[in-house]
């Protein structure tokens, strides 16, 4: 219809000039694109929606942008080098990322990590888990417009960064651990800025609670916004806090439990209506368990050995470095395990971890030789996104963009 | 149960109602793994999926699989179920040849197998028979190849400027 004919639609005596409303026969929409580089979208991808004045109608989700062929470079690698990339999937949680691919290629080579390192890599990924559910739910006030308590909780982030450095050197990207282990123990420097984070904590996410669980503007943004059921959340293969958060109590860690988790005592936050606010509160609630499960690790480590990080196996794991400058047979082993000359048995595996947003799944075939065959890697943004469209079907705009952070997408896990 | 009391529950199940449908079965590393005819994937999909003793109602994931040795037989699809409530895990296959790659869609089934029936005609070119929306998903739609398949090198071969294949490029 053009303005001709809506100037002579008014003339005829049609009574509103709304867009929401239609005029004559027919309505007409709007098609918006949000993304690929919209600021709400945290990431590059796009959603093509078509709305009837605020309300979306229905949407499309184009996705790619940032794609690294991540399963194509893995059959080229040999498997310590495909850490890196591992690093790259969901970066705010990337410690997890490392140590799921360890542990499925563990379980591929049948290597045994000694107690002690495996509650070190609980720290570590359950640090990572506060780290990445700090940022969504911070980014779900930002999304609703409480700018405060994104940049309060970052200090809290900063300080598991801080650890994160001391370990490994690197803060977002990190390349955590080891094949066997960790690559180095925790020195006195990062025991005590994780004594410093546990004191923290609890102070500040209580206050970050204060500040939005009970907030009315908070409550009523969030409560009903973006819902799904639990019958459609498991027909979308959904997994981790936005599956909880629709009432499913399925978290990898309880139910095929790995690096020694079944020794610690957690309970699986669940939700009831799926939507943006039992989304918030069930990782909310997953830092805390986080919290637990990270003191309780500690007391197990006093208990064990010191000094043990790292499982005996010189085939996989680099020896120090003073002993490669000085022993021969080190040299050698540095070497073949830097040009990765391994004869890998075969094999096919699947191992998953409860990553930051759900069941991180890698899948290795292993035709012996250097390098996977295959890898696929099971991605819960790439499984969960797909739902997306469906869940702000005749929401507003804004409840679209909230849901959307709710879910904490994040465009390098749905690429890879 | 153990995963040898889970593959002869689940083969004896799919023997009497699939009969040579079920073309072999075996236990993997971790999980047993069925090898089936492509054609009734999606039945035994359903099957599994209504079968009040195993429930498999989570579909874990989704991958393609490419051995160009295997001649008649290269391409294949590897369907990992989940039953979240007894907590096993099961992976069916299919393998078919890559002149005919079409599978029947599972999508009636799972909803969420949508986009990873889509990633697995993006990077493989497996036709999904019946998928509401079969199109490329990560790649750009004008992409005449699909790059997992083994054929495809990492790089571009034209490339002259990289020489290191003692890294394994």
């Amino acid at each position: 219809m053009n303005s001709a004919d809506k100037i002579e639609k008014v003339k005829k005596g049609s009574t509103s000039l709304s867009n929401t409303e239609p005029q004559g026969e027919e309505k007409e929409y709007t098609i918006l694109n949000l993304g690929p580089t919209h600021p709400a979208t945290h990431g590059i991808f796009q959603n093509v929606l078509k709305m009837d004045g605020e309300i979306v109608v229905e949407g499309e989700s184009t996705i790619g942008y940032i794609h690294r062929a991540f399963e194509k470079i893995a059959e080229h690698r040999n498997y310590y080098q495909f850490t890196t990339i591992t690093d790259r999937m969901n970066y705010c949680s990337s410690p997890i990322n490392n140590i799921g691919w360890y542990l499925a290629v563990e379980k591929l080579f049948k290597i045994e990590v000694p107690k002690r390192a495996q509650y070190l890599r609980v720290i570590v990924m359950e640090l990572a888990r506060i780290a990445d559910h700090l940022i969504c739910n911070s980014v779900i006030g930002v999304d609703t417009g409480a700018l405060t308590v994104y940049f309060y909780v970052f200090q809290l982030r900063e300080r598991i960064y801080e650890i994160y450095e001391e370990l490994c050197g690197a803060r977002l990207t990190t390349n955590i651990g080891r094949i066997g282990g960790m690559e180095r123990d925790f020195s006195p420097k990062a025991w005590a800025i994780l004594d410093k984070f546990m004191e923290e904590l609890p102070v500040c996410l209580k206050e970050f609670e204060n500040l939005l669980v009970r907030n009315r503007i908070f409550m009523d943004r969030t409560i009903g916004c973006g819902p799904i059921t639990a019958e459609k959340a498991l027909q979308y293969s959904f997994s981790g806090p936005n599956l909880r958060a629709a009432g499913v109590d399925y978290d990898v860690r309880a139910m095929n439990p790995y690096s020694s988790y079944e020794e610690f005592d957690f309970i699986i936050p669940v939700g009831t209506n799926g939507d943006t606010y039992d989304r918030f509160m069930v990782r909310e609630e997953e830092m805390w368990q986080s919290l637990s499960i990270i003191k309780q690790a500690i007391e197990k480590i006093k208990k064990e050995p010191a000094g043990i990080f790292h499982a005996d196996v010189p085939d996989f794991y680099l020896p120090p470095k003073e002993q490669v400058y000085n022993n021969m047979e080190a040299l050698i082993y540095h070497f073949k395990i830097v040009m990765g000359e391994d004869n890998i048995p075969k094999g096919e595996i699947y191992h998953a971890v409860e990553g930051g947003n759900g069941e991180l799944g890698f899948y290795i075939i292993s035709e012996g030789g250097r390098s996977p065959y295959r890898v696929h890697l099971r991605r819960p943004c790439f499984i969960y996104y797909q739902a997306y469209t469906e869940m702000i079907k005749g929401a507003f705009l804004s409840d679209a963009i909230l849901t959307m952070s709710s879910m904490n997408v994040i465009a390098g896990e749905l690429d890879a | 149960m153990d995963k040898e009391a889970l593959l002869k529950t689940v083969q004896d199940k799919l023997k009497a109602q699939f009969g040579e449908g079920l073309l072999s079965s075996e236990i993997s590393a971790d999980y047993p793994v069925f090898i089936l005819n492509r054609d009734i994937i999606c039945n035994v999909v359903k099957f599994l999926y209504d079968d009040e003793d195993l429930s498999f109602q989570y579909l874990t994931t989704l991958a393609g699989l490419h051995y160009p040795e295997n001649k008649g037989q290269e391409l294949g699809v590897m369907y990992q179920l989940h039953s979240l409530t007894k907590n096993f895990r099961i992976r069916l296959k299919i393998f078919f040849s890559i002149n005919d790659p079409n599978v029947p869609t599972i999508t009636p089934v799972f909803l969420g197998a949508n986009w990873m029936e889509r990633q697995e005609f993006d990077f493989f070119g497996i036709i999904f028979k019946g998928h509401p929306n079969l199109k490329r998903i990560l790649n750009m739609e004008d992409m005449t190849y699909h790059p997992m398949r083994k054929e495809y090198p990492l790089e571009d071969g034209t490339r002259e400027d990289k020489d290191d294949k003692m890294f394994g490029r």
